[in-house]
């Protein structure tokens, strides 16, 4: 008897949706106890046999209601008609009926002791109420509009593209007035501080036969040393009062100490006195490099200055040795590792 | 109805009337061996490199270097920019596909001039195979891909050669000696990696793509006022 039942449901069901054209779900529940008026178009009796899970999943997978744009259109001039129907009721002017006329009206006409505000009856611009739909992205022979509609992320890719727009928004900054449009032209830029200038450069001395000089300090890895370069010199160098080719008879060493001079192209221009303490031998060298190149910022022109940061000069090396931890060897070597 | 026949039959003309001639649109005369050899087409990568079946497509190989043969290049250069060509005379939508970084904005910028299609960025997974839930619904594939460089940034084959093949879209391919020409329906053998090679492509594709453009416009101005007069 169930099955009958259950069975002439499902026929039941078909029938409906052949007559009306929509995928409404009739539980099969209400369809067994429910007596239907005979359909008015007579459609041919195809017992189509499909389960209720299979249409329960097709519901699910076709997502949010999708609004079409006449669909919309419609429900605006609907709106609007509604909108001068309200006016004449409460005796008002039909052109001039704004938007607090219309919930003046509506509270008057339908009044709710409802407590919950959004439960209340509303009636506003269908654009307000229903969800805006992405408007669709190509033409009627299906070809999209626009070149890069296929990357998925269109308008980001163009970017690169709007030269002509970087290169405007760059000349409206250049001209006078520009600060009216320059907030606008800000969120495109990003401020990027410039980074030398916090370099802090001391001003030369000049010691007794009017030579010019300055002092810098350098630190790498318990190296502490101190330069003082000075001007109109031969290339000169001696540290710890020895000549530096006898303190660092390694030549890694000695390129170290000659690489800010060789940078800045003054190899055989300055002399240069230093005292170094600490550290090892690679570490003392270090540490004489900073030091001149921070001496040597006094003699040279700012941009210098920026290539010379750029290039890693200026910048005191962080690495120190890093300490050792219990249960381990050294900092990174483990114990050996036995089996048993 | 009569005009309504007389213009189905133009229409039909207009489709049937190129299909008619081997070399339609006079491809031949776009590209000569000396401007291959001259942008560095036949150029290919070491020995290490080379792809079991590029083997066919070789000339030879000098100081470790693969050199592609410029003749068969020739004939499938013709064969190729003879499809796209039909396939822009029916108004088919083109998709250029690159992942080579250094050309980029060239093969965008071509593309955007042709009035055509580019996609030289991330290839997400399903642009072609889910393509209802990536763009919307009732989305028009590309008819044509043309691939300027097989290979991705970490010298795999590019997804979208089988993903097109899954789809049933036709390709165009421009293959080096190391990439696999097997899944492509219309293989180039050629050098990928060059300025002036990619450059020439450009070049052949932009023109190819503007000249069946403007013979369908003529054949609908033509066929329009013939049917007119009759």
């Amino acid at each position: 008897m169930s099955k009958m039942a259950a069975s002439s449901g499902r026929a039941l069901k078909s029938f409906v949706q052949g007559c009306c054209g929509c995928s409404s779900v009739i539980l099969p529940s209400i369809a067994r106890n429910v007596i239907l008026q005979k359909p008015a178009v007579t459609v041919l009796a195809r017992l189509v046999c499909t389960s209720s899970t299979l249409q329960r999943k097709n519901i699910a997978a076709a997502g949010p209601e999708k609004y079409t744009q006449e669909f919309i259109k419609k429900q605006i001039e609907e709106f609007n008609i509604g909108k001068r129907h309200l006016a004449n009721m409460m005796g008002e002017d039909p052109e001039t009926f704004t938007q607090e006329g219309i919930d003046r009206a509506i509270a008057y006409l339908f009044p709710s002791g409802l407590f919950e505000k959004r439960a209340r009856p509303v009636m506003k611009h269908p654009d307000e109420i229903f969800p805006k739909q992405r408007a669709v992205q190509w033409g009627e022979d299906g070809r999209p509009f626009h070149f890069l509609f296929y990357t998925g992320k269109q308008s980001y890719y163009s970017l690169m593209h709007c030269l002509r727009f970087i290169q405007l928004l760059e000349r409206i900054l250049a001209l006078p007035y520009c600060s009216i449009e320059e907030e606008y032209i800000q969120r495109f830029r990003r401020a990027l501080e410039v980074q030398s200038k916090k370099q802090k450069i001391e001003p030369l001395q000049y010691d007794e036969n009017e030579v010019a000089f300055s002092i810098g300090e350098g630190r790498r890895k318990t190296a502490t040393a101190t330069a003082t370069v000075r001007d109109n010199g031969s290339g000169n160098i001696t540290v710890n009062g020895v000549d530096y080719l006898l303190y660092f008879p390694v030549l890694q060493d000695r390129e170290q100490l000659m690489f800010p001079f060789q940078f800045l192209d003054r190899l055989g221009k300055h002399d240069m006195e230093c005292k170094v303490t600490g550290g090892g031998r690679s570490a003392q060298a270090g540490a004489i490099r900073l030091a001149t190149a921070r001496a040597l910022l006094s003699f040279i022109t700012e941009n210098e200055v920026e290539s010379m940061r750029q290039a890693g000069l200026l910048t005191p090396d962080p690495r120190v040795k890093e300490r050792q931890k219990p249960g381990q060897e050294g900092a990174r070597r483990k114990f050996t590792w036995n089996k048993r | 109805m009569a005009v309504g026949l007389l213009k189905k039959v133009g229409s039909d003309k207009i489709l049937t009337e190129p299909l008619k001639h081997p070399d339609f649109f006079h491809l031949s005369e776009l590209f000569s061996l000396k401007d291959l050899f001259d942008a560095r087409v036949h150029l290919g990568h070491k020995i290490g490199c080379r792809h079991r079946l590029m083997e066919q497509y070789l000339f030879g190989c000098r100081l470790e270097q693969d050199i592609l043969d410029l003749d068969q290049t020739m004939e499938h250069l013709q064969q190729a920019l003879n499809f796209t060509a039909h396939v822009a005379y029916r108004r088919g939508i083109i998709l250029f596909v690159s992942r080579n970084r250094q050309f980029t904005h060239l093969i965008e910028s071509m593309a955007r001039d042709c009035g055509e299609y580019a996609h030289c960025r991330y290839w997400q997974g399903g642009l072609l195979t889910n393509a209802n839930v990536q763009y919307g619904k009732g989305v028009r594939l590309p008819d044509l891909i043309v691939f300027l460089s097989t290979l991705n940034n970490v010298f795999q084959q590019h997804v979208a050669v089988r993903d097109a093949a899954k789809m049933n879209i036709p390709t165009v391919g421009i293959v080096d000696s190391n990439c696999n020409p097997s899944l492509l329906t219309y293989p180039v053998p050629g050098n990928d990696d060059s300025g002036p090679a990619v450059e020439l492509y450009c070049k052949l594709f932009r023109m190819t793509i503007n000249r069946a453009k403007d013979k369908r416009r003529q054949m609908e101005i033509l066929y329009g006022l013939k049917s007119q007069n009759d």
